[in-house]
């Protein structure tokens, strides 16, 4: 039988992986290249790299120094002074799982080089809000399989509006009507981010999991909120077809096995 | 001819992740571009990403289509088929209109009915593959082990004989094939943990 997916997401920020929150406030949690083979070893089923800078510099100093991390100068490795495609390209040799990289891409060749650097689909999110055409297209020459549409939403008084940008510009879009015109258009998966629950650890918003993944026919990720094991449970039951979750991973030692576990006991059957 | 594997380059499907995963067991093996290439390697792995029409089209393009056959039908070399890969391997193919395949494997590829059980399609995540006895290709591994799938199409065999693996999405879908050297596996063995790069080391050791 298919098994739900549990995935570990990764947040690339100016050349170190960090936490986040409220998609506001980061915490450099290490080395971008040396995390994947500890997840993929403790049988996560997938990963998602996102690269959320939002500007072009990669050196893991600076970044340290502009976002106060924690993490004292730990040493990065080849990844400090690399781009993110250096990093996905280092990233793709130690895994063995499906890798989905997402983060700053527009245009056609965007995409194309992040396949070709290792990434085995990828996750459009901006780009395909300002020009929906870009998911077509997309779909048409990679293929379905390969394309995530990656969908921030904030609560609203009357729904759910989609947000661009990492989550700072409002579209006016609603969110069921967009994963729709995204599986539509060619969307293999939706990638359904709660910019509210972020880094909250109250757990998924399970009213907007289970309103996307009942409109939609391909399979829906959640993502945004889990802060105890029992909180991938309820992603699952309400409708999701894989859980992924990015703070609860890092820090802590076995934390993917040891969800699984937790799974397993609840009664939904995982890959062990 | 000393073991080395070619991973055919016809402009579909991710050679890179299967170039990582052969690297990682030490295997000895190149990425093909050039049909004269297929003279020089012991074994083949035909990948694939995307529909029938392209794939068949891609192949055509690159001018690999008789050589293959040479190499496979006459030489006998092992050839494994990954995804569409694997699905390519048949007579036919009824994605975006009715395509000739290779034929190495007598059957067709269809969609996967997924409407009475009201299931996602494609059909993505880790499922169980329960094994029939005595295949090459699966020896060494546990019954029931989880493989990394993601496709809409499956292949359907005219010779139940031909199929070494099945899973289940709402029907019973071949998941592994094996017929002589032909092999074929319709999840990613590349990107399914130490369990798919078993499938790998296996179908190098055929001989």
């Amino acid at each position: 039988m298919l098994k739900p997916r549990l995935i570990p997401v990764l947040l690339f920020k100016n050349g170190v992986l960090v936490r986040s929150q409220h998609f506001d406030f980061f915490q450099s949690t290490g080395d971008p290249i040396g995390q994947v083979e500890r997840f993929t070893q403790w049988k996560a089923d997938e990963l998602i790299y996102l690269d959320i800078s939002r500007d072009d510099i990669y050196n893991a100093q600076g970044t340290m120094q502009n976002i106060g991390s924690t993490t004292s100068g730990k040493d990065t490795g080849a990844a400090a002074s690399h781009n993110f495609i250096e990093v996905i390209q280092a990233v793709a040799k130690k895994c063995f799982v499906p890798l989905t990289v997402g983060g700053k891409i527009r245009t056609i060749d965007d995409i194309r080089v992040r396949l070709k650097s290792g990434a085995d689909k990828v996750s459009i999110n901006s780009a395909a809000l300002e020009n929906p055409a870009f998911i077509t297209e997309a779909a048409r020459v990679f293929g379905s399989q390969c394309i995530v549409v990656s969908i921030d939403v904030r609560k609203s008084v009357d729904g759910w509006e989609v947000y661009s940008h990492n989550g700072e510009r409002a579209t006016g879009r609603q969110v069921v009507a967009w994963a729709v015109e995204a599986a539509e258009r060619g969307a293999g998966e939706i990638l359904l981010g709660s910019i509210d629950r972020d880094g909250a650890g109250d757990g998924y918003d399970t009213e907007l999991v289970s309103a996307v993944a009942h409109a939609v026919s391909v399979p829906v990720i959640a993502l945004g909120g889990v802060g105890t094991f029992e909180h991938f449970v309820k992603g699952l039951h309400a409708g999701a077809s894989a859980v992924a979750a990015a703070n609860i991973f890092h820090f802590t030692e076995q934390s993917i096995i040891n969800a699984k576990r937790y799974l397993q006991q609840s009664g939904v059957v995982v890959r062990l | 001819m000393e073991r080395r594997i070619g991973i055919l380059n016809y402009g579909l499907g991710n050679l890179s992740s299967i170039s990582h995963a052969l690297t990682s067991l030490g295997i000895f093996h190149e990425i093909l571009t050039s049909p004269d290439a297929l003279t020089r390697v012991s074994h083949i792995i035909l990948p694939g990403v995307g529909s029938f029409r392209e794939g068949m089209t891609g192949l055509e393009r690159a001018g690999f289509i008789e050589p293959l056959r040479q190499a496979v039908a006459v030489e006998k070399k092992p050839l494994l088929g990954i995804c569409l890969g694997m699905q390519l391997l048949a007579d036919v193919g009824l994605e975006h209109g009715e395509h000739a395949g290779l034929s190495f494997l007598s059957g067709r590829v269809e969609r996967i009915p997924t409407e009475v059980h009201k299931l996602p399609l494609p059909h993505i995540g880790w499922n169980s593959v329960h094994f029939s006895e005595g295949k090459r290709i699966l020896k060494g591994l546990t019954q029931d082990t989880d493989f990394y799938f993601v496709h809409s199409y499956h292949f359907i065999s005219d010779d139940k004989e031909v199929i070494a693996g099945v899973t289940e999405y709402g029907i019973q879908i071949a998941a592994v094939v094996e017929k002589g050297n032909i092999f074929g596996a319709q999840f990613h063995p590349e990107k399914s943990g130490e369990e798919g790069l078993k499938i790998l080391k296996n179908f190098s050791e055929v001989v």
